[in-house]
């Protein structure tokens, strides 16, 4: 990335910011709102793996209204597939809530329930086929600039300070973080684990739809099977990169979004660098190793006993010079 | 407490002895209630499909096709056993399949390409057991960087299908040894002992009940004096391995390597193991459930291609039975545990 300055520069066009950053602030918007609402979730101690068929549902919901209007470019109509689309997203996440806060499914089964059934639904939406539509305002989603900058990456912002501010002004977050550690304890306690659970899912399911109308809006065109496919596991790797235990009880929003943009980067360069996009697993194998293991303790451990024994090395050799000097 | 419960049973009947071994093999129950569902599933499609179901041909097949999804089963009871998760068997399975294919193609002789491909998946499972264990890397996310690398290398072996002429490859799918109408393949052969190795290993072996004690509490195992991390890196090892074997099933089976082969079959893998009755929170579980959860899988999508639906009807019927066999395994093992 540092190697290449072509990568990190920024021009201005028309006065708009053009560049590979810029590209990373906007297509990462998709992933930056799954993992937020993912975020939430494993703070519950759970794991929500149906946000990729979520997205592909909600994007085949919006471009099936728009396409089936009668005036595809008009305000209402992206309004109210917006709207619409949301909302199916979020009934989508309540049912995800509902089987694990209360029918008690752990949440890997219950979100898997809905990851096979999910596509299979936008597949049934979308007819089976790719449904393209053309509507420029509903393009510019994910691909118009507002001031200077892409409208993708104010909706990832905005996004992320509302949770913040949600999470972190109230005491929803700490609530969050006590249902993780130990649901049952929090109960007794007079939480309300299940409504808090519940909460997080529905959070996941709204973000996820979202995610999906900006990347629908992207492609202008409803693939069931490619849209959001495996982004939930990118979106667990971005949570886990910033931070957040898979074990619940704490969590990272600031995390979460250094996370994402870390895993979007490094995709763009990945890019960049002319490999193949099918075989950039290996590098992401490789940089996730890389990561991982720079985090672990036990290496924190092998850093600083290198630097010990070089510190008194270079220690014993300054002794013998001052010998040297003293003689 | 237990006073009281033992007098409560009426000890001569039936139900009695049912009650009292509920009552000391309460982990048994997910197993038994996956059982029961299963022969529920098979009986129901046999009626719906008046007959044409539970035929020896049809259930020999059942076999045949999963034989795959039967080994990487096993391995991955072992893992969730310890209370860990591996994603990477689907990539790991492509990844030896495409690579085995590959050398065979090659010119180098089976007899040197099967223990490569085996070996290649142990060592990706080796490489995820010692994120785990020594650099405290959550098993989620040692094993999605196995994920990306088995995929990833898969890719760099070959882009396209890659067609297996090797006979001692092919001699494993296309041998049917006969018994009247029903046939075993070496493939379905292969996995049925990998899940009798695999169950008497849990049971029988210091490892076994070593996987068992490190699952039901890591620290207390530790304290015992029990040889965690080489269990923990152990199960990650067997997995891969696992998953080298299924990449040669899948292969034979196939006759080609493809780099695209088991995409999401993780997902399908841990929710077979889920409904065997193994706990995703580790210390319980049995390999055997593990088999019988990889029936009822292949049962349910033997029913759905029976019923001739499409491919969007296929992912929400095979959702909504998975749903619909874990809510009654539930009920059911709530009711007893309330009873019991």
């Amino acid at each position: 990335m540092i190697a290449n300055a072509s990568f990190a520069r920024i021009t201005v066009r028309d006065g708009q910011l053009y560049g590979a950053l810029i590209d990373i602030l906007r297509q990462s918007a998709p992933l930056m709102l799954v993992a937020l609402g993912m975020t939430l979730v494993i703070a519950t101690r759970g794991i929500d793996l149906s946000v990729g068929a979520v997205m592909a549902v909600s994007g085949a919901v919006a471009l099936t209204i728009i396409d089936g209007s009668e005036d595809p470019g008009g305000f209402g109509t992206i309004v109210i597939a917006i709207l619409v689309a949301v909302l199916v997203s979020l009934v989508l996440g309540a049912w995800n809530g509902f089987l694990v806060s209360v029918l008690g499914i752990q949440p890997i089964i219950a979100t898997l329930v809905l990851m096979l059934a999910g596509r299979g639904a936008a597949l049934l939406i979308t007819g089976g086929e790719i449904t393209t539509v053309v509507s420029a305002p509903f393009k510019s989603i994910a691909s118009g600039y507002l001031l200077i900058l892409p409208v993708a990456f104010f909706i990832w912002v905005a996004a992320v300070v509302v949770v913040s501010l949600i999470e972190r002004r109230t005491a929803l977050g700490m609530l969050t973080e006590a249902v993780g550690i130990n649901p049952e304890a929090s109960r007794l306690a007079g939480v309300r684990s299940r409504g808090i659970i519940w909460t997080a899912y529905i959070a996941s399911g709204v973000l996820a739809g979202v995610a999906g109308i900006i990347y629908s809006s992207n492609t202008m065109a409803a693939d069931a099977n490619s849209a959001g496919y495996l982004i939930e596991l990118y979106a667990i790797l971005a949570v886990v990169l910033g931070g957040t235990s898979l074990m619940g009880g704490k969590f990272s929003i600031a995390g979460t979004v250094i996370g994402v943009l870390t895993v979007q980067t490094l995709d763009s360069t990945i890019l960049f660098m002319g490999v193949p996009p099918a075989q950039s697993p290996v590098f992401f194998a490789i940089v996730v190793i890389f990561v991982v293991l720079v985090q672990s303790p036990r290496v924190h451990r092998w850093g600083r006993s290198l630097v010990e024994s070089m510190r008194t090395s270079s220690a014993s050799e300054d002794d013998a010079k001052k010998k040297e000097v003293a003689a | 407490m237990t006073a009281v419960e033992t007098q409560k049973a009426p000890r001569n009947t039936v139900l009695g002895a049912i009650d009292t071994f509920v009552n000391r093999h309460a982990s048994v129950l997910p197993t038994a209630a996956a059982a029961a569902i299963l022969v529920v599933l098979l009986v129901g499609a046999n009626i719906r499909f008046e007959g044409r179901f539970l035929t020896p041909g049809n259930l020999s097949a059942l076999l045949l096709n999963n034989s795959f999804l039967m080994v990487l089963a096993v391995g991955m009871t072992f893992v969730i056993v310890t209370s860990g998760i591996d994603l990477s068997v689907g990539s790991v399975m492509a990844f030896t399949g495409i690579f085995g294919a590959s050398l065979l193609s090659g010119g180098v002789p089976a007899f040197v390409v099967i223990p490569t491909m085996l070996v290649s998946g142990a060592l990706i499972g080796l490489l995820i057991g010692v994120l785990v264990q020594y650099f405290n890397v959550q098993p989620f996310i040692a094993s999605l960087a196995g994920l990306f690398l088995g995929r990833g290398l898969a890719y760099v072996v070959s882009l396209q299908s890659i067609r297996v002429e090797d006979p001692v490859v092919l001699w494993l799918q296309s041998t049917r040894f006969r018994l009247g109408d029903w046939y075993i393949t070496p493939t379905g052969i292969i996995a049925l002992l990998v899940v009798i190795i695999g169950a008497l290993v849990m049971q029988f072996t210091r490892f076994g009940r070593t996987v068992y004690a490190v699952g039901g509490s890591e620290s207390s195992a530790q304290l015992m004096g029990l040889k965690v991390a080489r269990t923990k890196v152990m199960v990650y090892v067997i997995s891969g391995f696992c998953g080298g074997l299924a990449g040669l099933l899948l292969t034979a089976f196939s006759g080609a390597g493809y780099p695209r082969n088991g995409i999401g079959t993780e997902l399908d893998v841990i929710a077979t193991v889920v409904i065997g009755g193994t706990l995703l929170a580790g210390g319980r579980g049995y390999v055997l459930g593990s088999m019988i959860g990889v029936f009822v899988f292949a049962t349910i999508t033997t029913i759905i291609s029976f019923m001739g639906a499409e491919q969007s009807w296929t992912h929400i019927i095979v959702g909504g039975l998975l749903l619909l066999f874990i809510v009654v395994q539930r009920a059911i093992v709530a009711r007893t545990s309330r009873t019991g």
